[in-house]
């Protein structure tokens, strides 16, 4: 293990760096430079060649429909020295919105190009790939654009007028959805449509006979897929591989079975209503998602909660870590074959973390905890001793069971060491993050490289190895355990007295116009929330980086060359959840 | 020596193995169906299995477990006096829109009056988030801790109206104790303040009333 460097603060100054091609984006609230189109390729290269900003964290698409603008927004970071992003926007007429593609400059861009073309119709040019990845392949129209209506559409924004003061229950399904607000092609007709959704999928993938044995026999390679239903894509992901006998030639991620606009949704909601929406990104780890978005907000309505919240907030998200972390190894093995046993192991556990949950903020899993400012509710004292009697009793020993468990099983061993490698730089330049980052030698932690919250108070490290395959995924989440529980050790022992919230609770927040970007170290790597306000009671742009998306970007990549059986087990070592990965 | 890592990792298996069984011999066959044992079993001292017999036994449910909205009233006799007074704060705070209230206006005058005509919840939408009872500044409307609430038929059987909505404040008192107790706290010492400033008004409010004439 060793400790991050320091994060450095220099700013860059984009617009003497590169004169007229890069000018500081003068919007009220707003920060970074906006590019000229034609020269984003150019300063993004220099900015990771020169710079080292070698890490594409988030590509936001933005649909300004008054100035008939989109706008695609990069957060770039410097993994080696951590510091705060350097934001390039390039802007495009909404009707022929066209830029170039960062994807060869950053592969990690692949994913969020694709997503910001699927429901923002932002055509990059240069981009591999360019395909729907959460709609479908047929979907008329762009569904995040600001005119485009979902169906049972009642209003822009929420809160809608039906409900008081004369309000007329009646249920949404009774209601027609596909009336006026549905958007058909021109020319449609059902007579005329075919079914073309998975065209694009497999006409990406090679066929015919290219495949050969050692003994010279010429075979065929053949496309299998691989859910949406089945259990070892741990919820509707489905893989469709090319294979030459059992291993794979090219394998094609493809995602949003559990698809449900979640941002559309959140740009209907007001700031608030936000919050508990944010549960059902990753349902795992709902403490820490909740953290990302109120620090977002906060930092637009310019807000700082007190002590104890400070506190509080850190102490779920720990535990919250942990949840994920042994959650994870439990499913690893899983898919290695050693079916519930681990899991039920560390599911005892995780039980009696949740019923901290449940007596603090009221439920197991969809927490709904923090508000912006402050937290819900206190922690009661009974709740609090179960938690210390966690930290210093019954979680180390949980770990060291799993080591003992585990770490030294032959079968574990054979099963990971070597298999689904990903390279350090490999790891930065596809933008994964978290575990599997800093499986792969990255030394990189959000909470060390841009500390938030309260995390530079406390004293522990950055786990890291350095082989990059599912063993060293494995290690490198234990290890974050032992440093989560120094962590909580810190807290039970500071935990300070005092008030949880600033300020009065407001149920409809006051948000200053302006952009924010507040992002935290979530256990599955860095979860990031960009966050437009108008001033006006609901967000004008909410996106999530969400990190099992994005971890997933080289998947395909790491599962060349392996076999079926491997490919299983890489996805479980990337860790994802779906409700997180398809929003 | 190869395998010694699986031994040894078997080693822990077993180790669960036998804690499942020592735990059953030590209650000596009152291990289950027993309030007793289901605390200890569900705490941090539990070791042996962690499964519970639902339905049979059941979690208790910690105070602030929140679970599909109900609306207190206070019992006058037979009527019942809902505390909720229309204002619309839950709907408007409710992120899946779930609240549906229709406000009573006065026949006469045709004013709004405090009391909701009718108060619906849609509870297969209802996202049990509990902003609803966060936010209300009457303590009208709280997160109840009833969850079985299966029914046969999801398109009448799950629009909750007032009357199925309503349950009395000795039931918020019984699932939420520290809770009823803090807002009956506050409660009383914002009257007594009130009180105090009546009282304190009282004295002040002879100078006044001359000026009140000189109005008319």
């Amino acid at each position: 293990m060793t400790v991050a460097p320091a994060p450095t603060t220099t700013e860059l100054k984009l617009d003497q760096l590169f004169p007229g091609e890069a000018t500081p984006d003068a919007r009220k609230g707003y920060s970074g430079y906006i590019v000229k189109p034609d020269k984003l390729v150019e300063v993004a290269t220099a900015l990771r060649d020169q710079h080292g900003y070698d890490y594409c964290s988030s590509v936001t698409g933005v649909d300004y429909l008054e100035q008939g603008q989109c706008e695609a927004v990069y957060h770039l970071y410097n993994t080696k020295t951590g510091g705060p992003a350097v934001v390039i926007k390039a802007q495009a007429p909404r009707d022929n919105a066209v830029l170039p593609s960062l994807t060869p400059v950053w592969p990690g861009a692949d994913f969020q190009e694709r997503e910001a073309w699927d429901l923002y119709g932002i055509k990059f040019t240069g981009h591999p790939d360019l395909k729907r990845i959460l709609m479908w392949e047929g979907f008329h129209g762009h569904p995040m654009r600001k005119d485009w209506k979902e169906a049972y559409y009642e209003q822009e924004g929420k809160p809608f007028d039906a409900r008081w003061p004369g309000g007329q229950v009646h249920r949404s399904e009774e209601k027609n959805p596909f009336g006026h607000n549905v958007a058909y092609p021109e020319g449609f007709t059902l007579e005329g449509w075919s079914e073309q959704a998975d065209k694009a999928v497999y006409d990406s993938l090679p066929t015919g006979g290219h495949g050969s044995t050692e003994e010279g026999m010429r075979t065929d390679l053949v496309t299998v897929n691989l859910g949406p239903q089945h259990p070892s894509t741990h919820g509707v992901f489905r893989i469709v591989a090319t294979l030459d006998g059992e291993t794979i030639v090219k394998l094609e991620p493809v995602m949003g079975y559990l698809h449900r606009n979640h941002e559309k949704i959140g740009e209907r909601n007001t700031f608030i209503q936000n919050i508990p929406f944010t549960d059902r990104l990753d349902y795992i780890t709902s403490m820490s998602n909740n953290h990302g978005y109120v620090l977002a907000v906060e930092k637009l309505m310019g807000l700082k909660p007190p002590e104890r919240a400070e506190y509080l907030r850190v102490m779920m998200v720990e535990l919250t870590r942990i949840v994920n972390h042994t959650w994870a190894i439990g499913f690893l093995l899983n898919d290695l074959g050693a079916f519930f046993t681990p899991v039920l192991y560390v599911a005892k556990e995780r039980e009696l973390i949740l019923d901290v949950f449940e007596a603090t903020a009221g439920s197991r899993m969809m927490c709904n905890y923090m508000r912006f400012g402050g937290v819900s509710r206190d922690i009661t004292p009974e709740a609090f001793q179960q938690v210390k009697d966690m930290v210093y009793d019954r979680l180390p020993r949980l770990l060291d069971e799993i080591d003992t468990y585990l770490t030294n099983s032959e079968i574990v061993r054979t099963r990971s060491i070597g298999v689904g490698v990903l390279s350090a730089a490999d790891a930065a330049a596809y933008s994964v993050g978290g575990p599997v980052l800093r499986a792969s030698g990255v030394a990189y932690d959000v909470r060390k490289a841009e500390p938030y919250s309260i995390y530079d108070r406390f004293d522990f490290n950055t786990a890291v190895r350095y082989q990059g395959d599912n063993y060293d995924r494995y290690l490198v989440r234990l290890d974050e355990c032992r440093e989560s529980l120094k962590i909580l050790r810190q807290v039970c022992e500071q935990m300070p007295a005092g008030e949880i919230q600033a300020g009065k609770p407001q149920y409809q927040a006051r948000v200053p116009a302006g952009e924010a970007y507040g992002r935290v170290e979530n256990p599955k790597g860095e979860l990031g929330y960009y966050v437009i306000s108008t001033g006006k009671a609901n967000a004008y742009r909410y996106h999530v980086r969400a990190p099992s998306f994005i971890n997933l970007t080289p998947f395909g990549k790491m599962s060349v060359g392996h076999k079926i059986a491997d490919v299983v087990a890489i996805l479980g070592s990337i860790d994802i959840v779906l409700g997180e990965v398809d929003r | 020596m190869f395998g010694s890592g699986i031994v040894r990792g078997l080693g822990v298996v077993f180790k669960h193995f036998v804690e499942s069984w020592a735990d059953d011999i030590r209650w000596l066959g009152r291990r289950y169906y027993n309030p007793e044992a289901l605390k200890i079993r569900q705490s941090t001292k539990a070791t042996g299995t962690f499964t519970v017999m639902y339905p049979e036994e059941k979690l208790p449910t910690p105070e602030e477990f929140r679970y599909i909205p109900f609306l207190v009233y206070e019992e006058k006799g037979q009527e019942k006096d809902y505390r909720c007074t229309s204002c619309g704060i839950c709907a408007k705070v409710c992120p899946p829109q779930c609240i549906w209230i229709e406000r009573t206006n006065d026949p006469k005058t045709n004013r709004p009056i405090p009391q909701p005509r009718n108060f619906y919840i849609d509870v297969d939408i209802c996202m049990n988030c509990g902003l609803c009872a966060e936010f209300c500044p009457f303590d009208a409307i709280k997160m109840d801790h009833n969850y079985e609430l299966a029914s046969y038929d999801r398109t009448t059987a799950h629009i909750f109206d007032k009357e199925k909505l309503g349950k009395p404040v000795s039931y918020y008192q019984s699932i939420r104790p520290a809770n009823y107790a803090r807002e009956e706290q506050a409660r009383a010492e914002e009257e007594a303040k009130k009180a105090a400033k009546a009282a304190a008004a009282k004295p002040a409010a002879k100078p006044a009333a001359p000026a009140a004439e000189k109005k008319d």
